[in-house]
């Protein structure tokens, strides 16, 4: 049968079958070859999408029952600005070798930073428990999402700062300081 | 492995979805986070899929007069980040954040969870110990069963072909009720190979549960009568007790299951008491 879905802010037709797995569809039907298949029974985290605004795991989730519902992969992520810090931190820090995992920690790793003001190394890897990854060891994955988020809230405290009329520069220091302390 | 051939329906109320239910050999999926690992598996399978992961009359929670109502269909993550009224003094909260990984939360249910009744999952344990109900609307209307009552056995519960469990009931926990909630497995978001919750109601009984046992959850009710005595009740004096209780309610448990249980229970009990 013949479904509408909504890809990364495009309409797209498609046909399936009930039985259809939405991580195939987006890659077979659709080209979204970011979304990587691991295990297929939700446990590596590669196949790591967003449905209605909320991560998922693509290999669990049928292509019908996606009917309607806005689905977003990190090929449509380029100009996402924190996905634009994740991947800047992910080379810095050498967060990745084979990059297999790499789609789906990108993911989950945005989904970390915009749920959390703060972040510490024990909620990340909390975060990345459902990730698998079998080249890094995860302290390069673990450092670049931390890096990430201080970069990104340093962003945010400048930007903060910079609107605020009459601000002064101790000020701005200690903001600095307590957010990089946060990340 | 990829599921075996369905049909698919998604029915957009529940009068319809009850309709699809009935007089056929039909399986309800709300989020399928574990339904769809045993069709892709091939361990079952379905003739025909009836999708309830968007229905309005599953969705709608509410607290009033002390009783809490949570829709079947609300995930994990919406009780996590507080998306519904709470009356657990933060437990289901906590609970619901330990539950798999955030991907699954965001999907998975509440109601399916319940439905499936893996004797891993967390949420029948935390539903017993704070004496909730599940509501079941069937052919006739809709009855109620109390959780101990509910679950029958690994996988089963009191569930038939052709019903669907609608919404989770439960008295509010007093302001100043104590909790404590453990789990044990080998990496967070695995499956638990314990899970003990103890519940310290203000101005009522305290209860105990079990968890992650061969068959389901169990109220652990020589411990909590002892603990309705004495509330104060030592360790060296309650864990034979324990001991009793976790034999009866996990009878094949080998010896690492068994220490397992006992720490978990503890801990539960420690956090509770506020240590």
């Amino acid at each position: 049968m013949r479904i509408q879905l909504e890809l990364n802010g495009d309409r797209t037709r498609v046909d399936v079958e009930p039985r259809d797995i939405l991580a195939d569809t987006l890659r077979e039907a659709c080209g979204l070859t970011s979304v990587h298949l691991g295990c297929e029974h939700g446990s590596c985290g590669a196949c790591t999408i967003e449905i209605d605004g909320q991560v998922a795991r693509s290999c669990l989730i049928l292509s019908i029952a996606a009917e309607g519902r806005p689905v977003r992969t990190l090929d449509g992520l380029a100009e996402d600005p924190v996905m634009q810090a994740l991947k800047q931190s992910f080379h810095r820090k050498h967060a990745l070798q084979c990059g297999f995992c790499t789609p789906g920690m990108l993911m989950i790793a945005r989904d970390m930073i915009r749920r959390h003001d703060r972040l510490d190394e024990a909620t990340v890897r909390e975060g990345l428990a459902g990730h698998i990854c079998r080249c890094t060891g995860y302290v390069g994955i673990v450092d670049a999402i931390l890096d990430a988020h201080a970069s990104l809230s340093d962003r945010h405290a400048d930007s903060q700062a910079d609107n605020q009329a009459g601000d002064r520069a101790g000020d701005r220091a200690d903001h600095h300081h307590e957010t990089r302390r946060a990340g | 492995m990829k599921p075996s051939s369905f049909e698919y329906q998604r029915p957009d109320s529940l009068a319809a979805a009850m309709a699809a239910l009935a007089g056929q050999e039909a399986t309800p999926m709300s989020g399928g986070q574990s339904l769809l690992i045993l069709l892709r598996m091939r361990m079952t399978e379905a003739s025909t899929l009836i999708d309830v992961s968007r229905l309005p009359e599953l969705s709608a929670s509410s607290l009033d007069q002390g009783i809490l109502r949570i829709g079947a269909g609300t995930t994990h993550a919406a009780i996590e980040d507080g998306l519904v009224p709470d009356a657990s003094c933060g437990m289901m909260a906590r609970v619901a954040g330990g539950i798999a990984y955030r991907a699954v939360r965001n999907v998975g249910t509440i109601g399916g969870s319940l439905a499936l009744s893996d004797p891993a999952a967390d949420w029948p344990v935390c539903l017993l110990a704070l004496g909730a109900s599940v509501v079941v609307q069937g052919e006739s209307g809709e009855r109620r069963h109390a959780m101990a009552d509910f679950l029958t056995g690994t996988f089963t519960t009191l569930l038939e072909p052709g019903e669907l469990l609608t919404r989770i009931e439960m008295p509010a926990l007093p302001t100043g009720s104590r909790w404590g909630y453990a789990k044990l497995a080998r990496k967070h978001g695995a499956f638990a190979d314990s899970l003990g919750a103890a519940v310290l109601p203000a101005g009522g009984d305290p209860r105990m549960v079990l968890g992650a046992t061969m068959e389901h959850a169990r109220l652990l009710t020589r411990s909590m009568e002892a603990l309705a005595r004495d509330p104060d009740l030592g360790w060296d004096v309650l864990a034979p007790i324990l001991r009793d209780d976790i034999a009866e309610a996990d009878p094949n448990a080998d010896a690492y299951r068994l220490r397992c249980h006992v720490a978990t229970l503890r801990k539960a009990l420690l956090q509770a008491r506020g240590y």
